[in-house]
């Protein structure tokens, strides 16, 4: 499996991380030496057999669907890096 | 002071309840020892000044009668672990100057047990790596070196790197890792220190960065088995906020120890020794096969035959829930934020400066294997193969108790070596991923040198849930070794 520039591009505005057109050559060529070693997984059969989606198969638990914490805005904007007035702010999104 | 490093926990914690020495002494002996191996660059963060303040509470509570488990014992935390008021970094630049306002439930575990933290070690970035050479803080030295040939500095095996490193120095007597693929159990072995990724759900996940959520566990980092069962059995047990946290009972697992292998069949799987396996790891593999014989186990032949889809299993399934994961470093919340022209822009810079080379691949492999039209082919893909990977050890548990393998296929390498290639690093995890993927317990036990003097260890694999059985075999297998550990630096 190759990835081409124009992949890694549209792969890299999906994850939101600028890579810089000169990069993209290298990185592409690099993702395509993992996704190549990843191909031998086609050599196995997995015809009926079901997906693996977690680490243990314990059933997870229910519990109420109640508020239990909060009223905490000062610790939650402490570590932003531009917080004001109990928001976090952003780059203005409407015009 | 420096013979106070050269305790085990075991032996300090029962010398702390005798008053042999103060919480205090025991805490100034290694903030020294810290000071003096600086070099190592095994902390990420020091915090003195809290060790000392948390060492006089111990023996306040040691006087009223009133020690816990680990009262006294000096650790160190791995910087994945969020701790209260104390930086928490990852490892990556994105968590700039983070401090959370909480305590990870696995440290405070450990701080309700008494024990002293003394700072945050250092790790590969966000825990993706096997050598600690990703880390935003540099590497760090293995404080073993090679006898003859040449004098460099060798990688502590990753992630959990500076805990490796701490721990085999005598900086710290115990530490935390996180194991996703290996991340504990190989730098223990490269090391020579005792590393145990417990099963998946022992280990409350909440307050830890998270990696990739279906396969991250917390585990201890010691230079005794002993030591590892006492701080496992601390750090285990139910947390209603972490929905994947077992529910069963946490046994003591130190009380399992001394009763020795006989009568178990240990299970030696074929798929482990492939052509061009190295040599001496190969050699140190028969010897430990020989030692549990001699104490009385039965050795089985047994066979896992998905063992060489893992790893490409597992960079499918750990990039896809990393590319999740880490989508929450957005420049907004916490951490790093670079200006951009719109939010968009904002998000794509802050994370083109914030992660490192090795986290935007996983990411970016992660985005891919999980993007419209490739889902099906390599995402259900590998959680299919996944599931056929844990069915061998399901299969394989039938016929043995416990399976000893290599931890990992060679010994420290030069800090430096393997960068060129991805695929390439990531074969150092081709032994302990299978256990990962499985969801099964595993620890590694530092088992014998390389003709260089370099540290390999054996793996121990059991079921689900019989970390009991693994602790038996492990300590068998460090009564027979007979390993030189390092001494206080």
């Amino acid at each position: 499996m190759s990835l081409d520039k124009a992949t890694v591009r549209r792969i890299a505005t999906l994850a939101r991380i600028e890579v810089p057109d000169a990069d993209l050559g290298t990185v592409a060529e690099q993702l395509s030496g993992i996704m190549g070693w990843i191909e031998q997984l086609k050599e196995v059969n997995t015809d009926n057999v079901a997906p693996m989606s977690g680490g243990t198969d314990l059933k997870l638990p229910w519990r109420k669907d109640e508020v239990t914490d909060g009223d905490k805005v000062d610790q939650v904007l402490a570590n932003a890096p531009d917080g004001h007035d109990g928001f976090f702010t952003v780059p203005k999104v409407v015009e | 002071m420096t013979e106070l490093t050269s305790f085990t926990i075991a032996q300090a914690r029962d010398r702390l309840l005798r008053k042999e020495f103060s919480a205090l002494e025991l805490t100034e002996a290694h903030l020294a020892s810290m000071e003096r191996n600086k070099d190592f660059n095994a902390f990420i963060t020091t915090t003195p000044e809290l060790a000392r303040e948390r060492a006089k509470a111990s023996d306040e509570r040691i006087a009223a009668g009133k020690a816990g488990a680990l009262e006294g014992i000096p650790l160190g935390i791995k910087d994945l672990f969020c701790t209260e008021g104390v930086m928490t970094t990852a490892a990556s630049h994105i968590l700039d100057a983070f401090t959370p306002r909480y305590e990870s439930t696995v440290s405070q575990k450990l701080r309700d047990a008494g024990s002293v933290m003394l700072g945050k070690m250092n790790l590969d970035e966000f825990a993706m790596g096997s050598s600690n050479i990703t880390s935003y803080y540099g590497p760090v030295k293995n404080p073993w070196k090679a006898k003859g040939g040449s004098n460099a500095d060798l990688v502590p095996g990753g992630s959990s790197g500076g805990s490796s490193a701490a721990v085999s120095g005598h900086l710290v007597m115990g530490a935390t890792g996180t194991d996703t693929g290996g991340s504990i159990r190989q730098p223990a072995a490269f090391t020579g220190i005792v590393g145990v990724k417990p099963t998946y759900g022992r280990c409350s996940r909440w307050g830890v960065v998270a990696f990739a959520s279906s396969l991250d566990q917390a585990g201890p980092m010691t230079r005794t088995v002993r030591d590892a069962a006492i701080m496992l059995k601390v750090m285990c047990g139910h947390d209603a906020k972490d929905s994947t946290s077992s529910q069963m009972a946490v046994p003591d697992f130190e009380a399992v120890l001394g009763q020795g292998v006989k009568g178990l069949r240990i299970g030696i799987p074929k798929e482990y020794r492939p052509d061009g396996l190295n040599a001496e790891v190969d050699a140190l593999w028969n010897k430990g096969i020989g030692w549990l014989q001699d104490a009385g186990a039965t050795i089985v032949d047994i066979s896992l035959p998905h063992t060489k889809y893992a790893l490409p299993t597992y960079y499918i399934v750990a990039p896809a829930e990393a590319s999740s994961n880490l989508a929450r470093y957005d420049g907004v919340r916490f951490g790093l934020r670079q200006d951009g022209k719109s939010l968009d822009d904002m998000y794509a810079k802050t994370r083109a400066a914030g992660f490192g080379a090795e986290v935007k691949r996983r990411i970016l492999i992660g985005t891919y294997v999980l993007s419209a039209g490739y889902y099906d082919a390599y995402y259900l893909k590998a959680q299919k193969v996944r599931a056929l990977i844990a069915k061998d050890f399901t299969d394989a548990f039938k016929k043995c108790d416990a399976i000893l393998t290599p931890t990992a296929p060679t010994a420290a390498f030069a800090i430096g070596e393997k960068m060129d290639d991805p695929v390439a690093m990531y074969l150092n995890d081709v032994f302990t991923v299978p256990a990962s993927l499985a969801g099964i317990p595993g620890a590694s036990v530092p088992a014998g040198l390389t003709a260089e003097g370099l540290p390999l260890g054996l793996q121990v694999l059991t079921k689900s849930w019989d970390e009991e059985t693994m602790f038996r075999v492990c300590q068998t297998l460090e009564e027979s070794a007979q390993f030189p550990t390092l001494g206080a630096l």
